[in-house]
């Protein structure tokens, strides 16, 4: 087990690195570099020479990238050509926004629809069909527009939650609850029928295996068969389901936190995309895919801690 | 950005057909209203008309206008032509990108399949709509730039795909033959290789031109569209956002019109998806007619009021496609209490069928179709499940086939007997610890701590048929079945486990349904036995005699074959052909094709049981013979 962890981290490190290199090398590739952005439309060659060169820019593009990376490794992303801000700063202040979202979010999606699944695993028939039709839906509505659908309903007609904005859980939870509910339910919904269904053939799977045969032949409940047993074979498969789900509610707060205004990465990197602040979104990139990256390290964990047999490996 | 699934999202095939059609129809809707939108609407998609601001749909503006007084559907028409244009590059990018190094990685092999792997590996792990965002704030207005990196960085899913289908073939013996002899690899290519490919390849597509329109219209919601004023569905939607108190209907044309085609594509690579994935067309099977044989002269033995357990003409039934295959028929057997009977017979016979039967657990939608089980003076059939669940593990318990299988491989050997305990006795922890060790101790473990610490898959075979018997324990049953208990295990194992069984039947008085096609073990174990064959029992007799002089030709081929070592499912030498599928069973005596003794009699009606020798039954009319 302790083999297998030390191998996943130094994959993911890797795996930030190349990521990392791979935008910084986009950046540098591109017309137009963060000297121009800084000057704006209008600059002298003479002006436009001192700050390329005062920004390091003359510098072969892997050394740039050497310079940056060891800053990023003491937690130095750079500073905004366009605010002057630091970016690791504005990340910092603004991640707790985003995992609310995502967090709660996931958490939602994955109740939920353990809960469903698990019944219409039980139960069966009509509840599956059900959620062929929702999942189906699901996959096909945009979420910012079922975000302003949602909004319409729930904040215009019936003026039950605050349509925009985030209120930190430190100032007030109460109002940071409030704000959450429909960005969390919009980035919930979708997801919840397909974990639901996905949730119900892994159980259905787990529940025709021989051993239920012979807990149920040898007289063991029913309720342990399908709690103890049943789901906690169906975990891994369900856990997979929980990563899957949560990288992909990161990238649905790009969106889900534009309709909602609230201050979050997804934010963030829009409003760095429009003003072509590159350090800034260059550094949503490394948080995202060391979310990314994370998620998938911990998924590794829950297997080990679900499967004796990866345990002992 | 929702991840791509791979979901099999849409309702069953009644469904299928007029969906896709519909599906396709409206896609192709979609790409005409945009090619002729200058013909279908006399609006310009850019002509404000600040007299008719958010007029709601009325006859002049069918979908109404938005804020500046611009006709939605003309928008919507317009819109289409930058928004399915966007995603058609993305996708094309993904078909030249992902497609093409799919097949070079997997048709090539080696080093270059490395790479690749390695290359898709990081890809797949880059967040697509953030990066995507990096493009956009380097390129800033290239539209075709922007939609080709979307289209590069979705490829990763696809060339993963096209990798394993040129894998497939490229390892298919005639292949490999082609190479040999020398045929050029490009022509392996278009003719094998490509063909193959395309199916995955098609769905792959329609799914990511879903999400390719889903992206597009994400980044025009946020600003990083077309430029205004042109029209496309996602800014339209950013639109009737800013105007959504006033007017919420202007969400509901741009909304639907792209959840619809999303949907579309979904529906239609489902479809190439079930399509390829659909075996041929099912034969349908011919009417099954039961031949039920009168009642007096089927059954066997009465069994005597005494039986713990006792079968009466019992019949099972398993849904088979739309109707149901009755593959136990008429089955009648007695257990008395403290006996070891055998039920023998090759695979496919049915008895495994009739053991779950008495416990009440049928597989798959089965169930008992006629006849009774009584156990103890209790109909089993008339029992409501709660009482039936109550006799499980306390009256009757089961060993199962494959020891391994039958433990969960999550919880320890100890959690497992201990829960049964708990359910069958309850009291503390301590004493249902103390409990569980002495029955895996009674079942020949000599360290419990040990074995109870231990996962199934850190367990021997034997070892773990012992913690099958333990948990079959923990209720005190009256009635074990034991279901080819020592099939799976070595031969030496066999010994002991067998010995063990035979202990506990001495010790506790308690009965045992042994099912196994191996005679040695029957012989070792049972006083009586029956013959099973297809579904019915064919001979039932006291032990030395049945193998002495067997009254049935199956018996006595089956007695030929001795499988000493044979594992289940392989096919015993002595007996040419095969167990019938209970679909197809022939009308006369069901051994009759595989018989040596067949005669035209034989083959006319179902045969009766006769009492061949006191005790000794058969259903052969030539058992003198046999
Ligand atoms: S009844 Fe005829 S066919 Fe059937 S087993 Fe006896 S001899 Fe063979």
């Amino acid at each position: 087990m302790t083999r297998l962890i030390a191998r996943r981290l130094l994959v993911s490190g890797l795996l930030v690195g190349v990521v990392s290199l791979l935008t910084f090398l986009l950046q540098a590739a591109a017309p137009g570099d963060t000297a121009r952005t800084i000057l704006g439309d209008h600059y002298s060659p003479a002006a436009y020479a001192r700050l390329h060169r005062e920004l390091g820019l003359d510098e072969p593009v892997l050394t740039r990238y050497g310079h940056w990376l060891a800053h990023a490794l003491r937690g130095d992303l750079g500073t905004s050509p366009v605010s002057g801000l630091d970016v690791t700063a504005q990340i910092a202040s603004r991640l707790p926004v985003t995992l609310s979202l995502t967090v709660g979010a996931t958490a939602a999606t994955a109740l939920a629809g353990v809960a469903l699944g698990v019944l219409s695993a039980v139960r069966g028939g009509r509840l599956g069909r059900a959620f062929d039709v929702l999942a189906l839906a699901g996959y096909a509505l945009p979420n910012f527009w079922l975000a302003l659908v949602l909004v319409t309903l729930f904040a215009v007609t019936f003026p039950l939650f605050p349509a925009t904005g985030y209120v930190p859980l430190e100032d007030d939870p109460g109002g940071w609850a409030r704000g959450l509910v429909l960005p969390v339910t919009t980035l919930a919904l979708p997801g919840t029928a397909v974990f639901a269904k996905q949730t119900r053939d892994a159980m259905l799977a787990a529940l025709s295996r021989d051993f239920v045969t012979a807990l149920r032949a040898n007289g063991a409940s029913e309720r342990s068969i399908v709690l103890r047993h049943a789901l906690r074979n169906a975990g891994v498969p369900v856990v997979t389901l929980v990563g899957l789900t949560f990288i992909g509610l990161l990238s649905g707060t790009v969106f889900v936190e534009a309709v909602f205004a609230m201050p979050g990465l997804g934010g963030l990197a829009v409003q760095a995309t429009g003003q072509h602040d590159v350090p800034t979104i260059q550094g949503v990139v490394i948080v995202f895919t060391l979310a990314v990256v994370t998620v998938n390290l911990a998924a590794d964990l829950a297997y080990g801690w679900l499967d004796p047999k990866v345990r002992s490996a | 950005m929702r991840r791509l699934p791979k979901r099999r999202a849409v309702p069953r095939t009644a469904v299928r057909r007029p969906l896709t059609a519909l599906a396709a129809g409206y896609l192709v809707l979609l790409a005409l209203g945009a090619v002729l939108a200058p013909v279908l609407t006399p609006y310009d998609p850019a002509a404000t008309d600040l007299d008719a601001v958010l007029s709601g749909p009325t006859a002049a503006h069918p979908l109404g206008t938005d804020g500046l007084g611009r006709d939605v559907a003309a928008r919507l028409l317009y819109g289409g032509r930058i928004s399915l244009a966007d995603a058609a590059v993305a996708v094309l990018t993904v078909l030249v990108a992902g497609a093409g190094t799919g097949v070079a990685a997997g048709f090539l092999g080696g080093l270059p399949d490395r790479v690749f792997t390695w290359v898709t590996d990081v890809m797949l792990a880059i967040p697509v709509l953030v990066t995507l965002l990096v493009v956009l704030a380097v390129v800033g207005d290239h539209r075709i730039a922007v939609m080709v990196a979307l289209g590069i960085l979705m490829s990763p899913g696809l060339a993963r795909v096209v990798r394993g289908a040129a894998l497939t073939v490229r390892n298919e013996p005639y292949i490999a033959a082609a190479r040999v002899s020398g045929l050029p690899d490009r022509h392996i290519l278009v003719r094998h290789v490509l063909p193959r490919v395309a199916g995955p390849l098609i769905v792959q597509i329609s799914l990511l031109s879903g999400g390719a329109l889903l992206i597009d219209a994400g980044l025009g919601y946020l600003g990083f569209g077309a430029r205004p004023p042109a029209p496309a569905w996602g800014s339209m939607i950013a639109e009737a956002s800013a105007v959504i108190g006033r007017q919420p209907w202007l969400l509901v044309p741009p909304g639907t019109v792209l959840a619809l085609a999303i949907l579309a594509f979904g529906v239609l690579g489902d479809t190439v998806r079930d399509a390829a994935a659909a075996p041929a067309e099912r034969v349908p099977s011919p009417p099954r007619r039961r031949h039920r044989t009168p009642a007096a002269a089927a059954s066997a033995p009465d069994a005597p009021s005494t039986a713990l357990l006792s079968l009466r003409d019992v019949s099972v039934g398993l849904p088979a496609g739309r109707g149901t295959t009755t593959v136990v028929e008429d089955l009648t057997l007695h257990v008395d209490r403290g006996e070891t009977v055998g039920l023998v017979g090759e695979s496919g016979c049915g008895k495994s069928v009739t053991a779950r039967a008495v416990l009440g657990l049928v597989p798959a939608g089965g169930r008992i179709t006629s006849g009774t089980v009584r156990f103890d003076g209790l109909d089993l059939t008339a029992l409501d499940p709660a009482a039936l669940r109550a006799l499980r593990g306390r009256r009757i318990a089961m060993i199962s086939q494959d020891p391994l299988a039958g433990l969960d491989p999550l919880w320890t050997a100890g959690d497992q007997v201990g829960e049964l305990v708990r359910r069958h006795h309850g009291g503390t922890r301590a004493a249902v610890r103390g409990r569980a060790l002495d029955l895996l101790r009674t079942a020949g473990l000599p360290e419990p701590e040990r074995a109870a610490a231990r996962y199934p898959h850190e367990l021997s075979g034997g070892t773990a048929q012992r913690v099958g018997i333990a948990m079959a324990l923990a209720g005190e049953p009256d009635l074990l079945i034991a279901d080819e208990p020592t099939t799976a295990l070595d031969v030496t194992v066999q010994a002991a486990i067998l010995g063990l069984l035979r202990r506990l039947q001495a010790e506790r008085g308690m009965a045992i349904l042994l099912i196994s096609h191996d005679w040695d073990v029957v012989a070792a174990m049972c006083r009586r036995a029956y013959v099973m064959y297809a579904g019915q029992a064919v001979e039932t007799g006291p032990l030395p005699d049945l193998l002495e002089r067997p009254r049935h030709p199956y018996t006595a081929g089956l007695l030929g074959a001795m499988p000493r070592r044979a594992r289940r499912g392989e096919h015993l030498a002595a007996i040419p052909g095969a167990v019938p599928d209970p679909a197809h069973r022939p009308p006369g005596c069901r051994f009759a094709p595989r018989c040596r003794l067949a005669t035209a009699g034989c083959r006319e009606a179902p045969i009766p049981v006769v009492e061949a020798a006191p005790g000794h039954h058969t259903r052969c009319v030539h058992h003198e013979s046999a």
